[in-house]
C-alpha cells in the first residue's frame, strides 16, 4: 500500500513556505501578509514535526509548541498595529506607509 | 625690599580704576589720578634705588616671585620681577619721565570728549614698559613687550575717526609684530639652549653656549628690537606714529616703547658677548639707520616728522654703542635721550596747541616772541641733542662714537658715519628751530593754506581741546582747527609749561651722570656695571679728546651752516631739502610698492592655495561621504514588503553558502 513518506511532508511544508513567502512579498494588504506570515511559520512547524517522527526525538514536537507561543503573542501585537492602522486610514495598503524611506 | 611689585601696580591700579569708572570720574580728576599713579610708582623706584645704593656693589640684586604663572612640568614661568641696577634705572625715567608727560597731558587734552580714556590708555601704556624691564624672566618681559606693542596701537589710533590716523595704529602694530615674531623665535632657541627662561640663570649659562648659537639668538632678539626700536628695517611706522596726540609720541620716544629694544640687548649683554658678528651688524644697522633717518629729517617740514626721524637717528646711535658693546654709552644715551626727546616733543606740542594744531613748520615763525618758556627750554632741548657742550646729549653721544672708534674691523668708518649723521642732527634741529621760532610772522598772517603743497603724509593732529583756548565755544567751533591770519599764539597753561622747565634742567644737566673726565665721575659706569658682561672699553684719553674735538666741531658746523641757509638765506633751501630726503629715501614707498604689489599677489597665491587645496581635501572629503549617502539611501525605500525580500534574500545566501562550504 502506498503510504506518505517523510519526505512528502518535507515537501508540503515547503511548498507552503514558499506560497507564505512569495505572498509576503507580492501582496500589499497588512492582514493578507499576516497570513502570510502566518504560513510561513506553520510551515516550519510542519517540518519540525516530520524530522521529530524522523529521528524519533521528542524535540521536534516540543519546539512547535514554543513557535505557536511566539506565534500567538506577535499575532496580538501584529493585529493590534493593523487594527490601529485601519482606523487611520480607510484602505490598508503596506506601501503607503514608508515613512522611513531614505 | 618687598615693595618692588608697587611699581608696576601702582599704574596697573589706575588703569583698572579709570578703566571701571573714568567717565564717571570725569575730567580734572581722571589725569590727576593717572598721574599720581605713576608718580607714586616714581616715588616707589627712587625709594627702592636708595635702599639698594646701600648694599655693596655687586649684591644690588633683588628677585621677588610674585606667583607662578605658567605650571608646566619642567617649564615654569613665575611671574617674578627682578630689580637690579639696570631695570631699576630704566624704571626710574620711565616713571619720572612718564608722571612729567601725565602732567602735560592734564592741559594739553583738557575739553577731549575721551579725557578718561586717554589717561587709561596712557596708565596701561606705563605699566607694560614696567612689566617689560621689571621681568626676571622671558615671558614676563614679553607680556610687557606685547602690552607696549598693544597701547602704542590704542594711543597712536586715539582719534580713530580719522581714516590715516587709525591707519597709522595699525601699521605700528603690524610692523611691531614681525620684530615680535623674532622675540617669540629668540625665546624658544634659549630655552632649547639653556632649559630656562630666566635672565639670571640664562646670563649665568652664557659663556658656555656656542659661538654659532649665541649669534642666531643675538640675530632673533636684534630683529625684536628693530620692531620695537624702530631700526631699518622697520623703523617705517615710528613716523606715522606721529597721528596720535603729541604727549603719546613724547611718551612713545622718550620714556617707553623704543628704549625696550636697546633694553632688552643690554639685559642680554652675556649673549651677545659671544655672538661674533652679529655685533657688527647691530653696529652697522644702527650706523646706517642713524644716517638715513637724519637724512629724512633734513627735508621734513611737520615738526613732529622731523622729531620723529630724529628719534629713529638717535636710537641708531644707541644701536651702534650696543654694536660695539659700549652697553653703558647706549644707556647714557637713552637716559639723556629721553630727557631732551620727551623736551621737544612736549615743546613741539606746546607750539603746536598754540597755534590752533597747526604741524607744518612753514606756517610757523617769530614764535619766540609769543611762546618765550617753550622757546628758552626747546632751546636748551635744541643745545643737547645738537651735541653742544655742556649740555647733556653731547656727553652721551660722545661717549657713544668714542666706543665706536675702536672696533675691530672698521671702528673707524663707523666713527665717521656717527659723525656725518651727528652733524645732520645739528642741522635739522637747527632749521626746525629756526623756521619755529625766528622769522617773520608773515608765513601764516598771508599764506593760505592752499597755497602749500601738502606734506609728504601728512598727519592731523588735533583736538577739541585747542578750541578751550578760544572764546568761541568748545565744540562745533571747525574754524579753530585752522590757522587764521589773525590768530595770536598764547603760552599754555602752567601744567604744560611745567614739565618743559622740569625736562630742559634735567637735558641741561643729564651730563653729569656719565663726564669722562676721571673714574670717579663714572656714576653710570660703576652703577650698572655688575650687570653687564663684555663691556669694552674707550680708547685712551688723548684719542677721545681729538675725538671730541671733532665732534664738537662737526656739530658747530652743522649749526652754523643751517643758519646760513634758513636765517641768512644764502643757500636755496631746495638744494638740501631735495625730494628723496622729504620722502625718506622712498624706503616706505617702496614698501608699500613691494607689499602692495607681488607680496599682494604672492599671499593671494597663498590664500588661494589654502583655499583650494587645504580647504578643497577638506570640502572633498565631505563631498564624497555625501554622494556616497544619496546613493546608498536608494536601498531604505520604506517598503515593508522589499525589507522582508531582503531578509529572505539574505538567509537564502546563508544556506546557499553553508551547503556549498559542506559540499566541498
Amino acid at each position: 500500500m502506498f503510504t506518505f513518506g517523510d519526505s512528502w511532508y518535507l515537501v508540503l511544508a515547503a511548498i507552503i513556505f514558499a506560497i507564505g513567502a512569495v505572498g509576503l512579498i507580492v501582496r500589499r494588504n497588512p492582514l493578507v501578509m499576516f497570513m502570510c506570515v502566518e504560513l510561513m511559520l506553520n510551515a516550519v512547524n510542519l517540518t519540525f514535526v516530520a524530522f521529530g517522527n524522523l529521528l524519533n526525538d521528542v524535540g521536534g514536537q516540543t519546539v512547535v509548541f514554543f513557535v505557536l507561543v511566539v506565534a500567538a503573542a506577535e499575532v496580538v501585537v501584529g493585529l493590534a498595529i493593523i487594527v490601529a492602522i485601519m482606523r487611520r486610514r480607510a484602505d490598508a495598503n503596506a506601501d503607503d506607509l514608508s515613512l522611513l524611506r531614505g | 625690599m618687598e615693595l618692588i611689585w608697587l611699581i608696576p601696580a601702582l599704574p596697573v591700579a589706575g588703569f583698572v580704576l579709570l578703566a571701571a569708572l573714568g567717565r564717571r570720574i570725569g575730567e580734572p580728576r581722571a589725569g590727576a589720578i593717572a598721574t599720581l599713579a605713576v608718580a607714586g610708582s616714581f616715588v616707589a623706584s627712587v625709594a627702592i634705588v636708595f635702599t639698594l645704593a646701600q648694599e655693596p656693589e655687586g649684591s644690588r640684586q633683588i628677585t621677588q616671585t610674585l606667583w607662578t604663572w605658567i605650571p608646566a612640568d619642567s617649564f615654569q614661568v613665575s611671574f617674578g620681577l627682578l630689580a637690579d641696577e639696570l631695570s631699576l634705572m630704566m624704571c626710574l625715567f620711565i616713571t619720572g619721565v612718564g608722571a612729567l608727560i601725565h602732567v602735560y597731558s592734564i592741559g594739553y587734552m583738557k575739553g577731549d570728549p575721551e579725557y578718561a580714556r586717554f589717561f587709561t590708555y596712557l596708565n596701561l601704556f606705563v605699566a607694560s614698559m614696567l612689566l617689560l624691564v621689571l621681568g626676571d624672566n622671558l615671558i614676563l618681559t614679553f607680556l610687557g613687550w606685547e602690552g607696549v606693542g598693544a597701547c602704542s596701537y590704542l594711543l597712536i589710533s586715539f582719534w580713530f575717526t580719522e581714516p590715516a590716523n587709525a591707519t597709522a595704529g595699525k601699521k605700528a602694530f603690524v610692523t611691531n609684530r614681525i620684530g615680535d615674531f623674532g622675540y617669540m623665535l629668540g625665546t624658544f632657541l634659549v630655552f632649547v639652549t639653556f632649559g630656562t627662561i630666566d635672565f639670571l640663570q640664562i646670563d649665568a649659562a652664557a659663556p658656555g653656549v656656542s659661538s654659532g648659537t649665541a649669534t642666531v639668538i643675538a640675530l632673533l632678539f636684534f630683529l625684536a628690537a628693530t620692531g620695537k626700536s624702530a631700526q631699518l628695517p622697520l623703523f617705517v611706522w615710528l613716523p606715522d606714529a606721529m597721528a596720535g596726540p603729541t604727549p603719546v609720541s613724547a611718551l612713545i620716544h622718550a620714556a617707553t616703547m623704543v628704549t625696550s629694544g636697546v633694553f632688552l640687548l643690554t639685559r642680554l649683554s652675556p649673549i651677545l658677548e659671544a655672538a661674533g658678528w652679529a655685533n657688527d651688524l647691530i653696529a652697522w644697522v644702527g650706523a646706517v639707520t642713524a644716517l638715513l633717518a637724519a637724512g629724512a629729517a633734513v627735508a621734513q617740514n611737520d615738526i613732529k616728522k622731523v622729531l620723529a626721524y630724529s628719534t629713529v637717528s638717535q636710537l641708531g646711535f644707541m644701536f651702534i654703542a650696543i654694536g660695539s658693546q659700549n652697553y653703558v654709552g647706549a644707556l647714557f644715551h637713552m637716559i639723556t635721550h629721553a630727557f631732551f626727546k620727551a623736551l621737544l616733543f612736549l615743546g613741539a606740542g606746546a607750539v603746536i596747541y598754540s597755534m590752533a594744531h597747526e604741524q607744518d613748520m612753514r606756517r610757523y615763525g617769530q614764535l619766540r616772541r609769543y611762546l618765550p618758556v617753550t622757546f628758552a627750554t626747546m632751546f636748551i632741548g635744541w643745545l643737547a641733542i645738537s651735541g653742544i657742550p655742556p649740555f647733556s646729549g653731547f656727553w652721551s653721544k660722545d661717549e657713544i662714537l668714542a666706543g665706536s672708534f675702536q672696533v675691530k674691523p672698521a671702528g673707524q668708518l663707523l666713527w665717521v658715519v656717527g659723525i656725518i649723521a651727528a652733524v645732520l642732527t645739528a642741522f635739522y634741529m637747527t632749521r626746525l628751530m629756526i623756521m619755529t621760532f625766528a622769522g617773520g610772522t608773515e608765513k601764516w598772517r598771508t599764506a593760505a593754506p592752499e597755497s602749500l603743497p601738502e606734506a609728504p603724509t601728512g598727519s592731523d593732529d588735533h583736538a577739541d581741546g585747542a578750541a578751550a583756548d578760544h572764546p568761541a565755544p568748545a565744540h562745533g567751533a571747525h574754524d579753530d582747527h585752522h590757522l587764521t591770519p589773525d590768530h595770536t599764539p598764547r603760552e599754555p597753561s602752567a601744567l604744560m609749561l611745567g614739565p618743559l622747565v622740569v625736562l630742559a634742567a634735567f637735558a641741561a644737566v643729564a651730563g653729569l651722570l656719565n663726564l669722562p673726565f676721571a673714574d670717579q665721575l663714572h656714576f653710570l659706569d660703576h652703577w650698572v656695571e655688575p650687570v653687564l658682561e663684555g663691556q669694552s672699553g674707550l680708547p685712551p684719553a688723548a684719542v677721545q679728546w681729538v675725538l671730541a674735538l671733532v665732534s664738537i666741531a662737526g656739530a658747530s658746523f652743522g649749526v652754523l651752516f643751517s643758519w646760513r641757509v634758513y636765517q641768512r638765506h644764502r643757500v636755496d633751501p631746495a638744494k638740501i631739502e631735495q625730494p628723496v630726503f622729504a620722502h625718506a629715501w622712498y624706503i616706505d614707498d617702496s614698501y608699500a610698492e613691494v607689499v602692495g604689489g607681488p607680496g599682494e599677489a604672492a599671499f593671494q597665491g597663498v590664500a588661494d592655495f589654502d583655499h583650494n587645496v587645504v580647504d578643497g581635501a577638506v570640502r572633498g572629503v565631505g563631498g564624497v561621504t555625501v554622494r556616497a549617502g544619496e546613493i546608498t539611501r536608494r536601498l531604505q525605500t520604506g517598503f515593508v514588503r522589499s525589507y522582508a525580500f531582503g531578509i529572505g534574500a539574505g538567509a537564502l545566501a546563508v544556506v546557499v553558502f553553508a551547503v556549498v562550504r559542506m559540499s566541498l
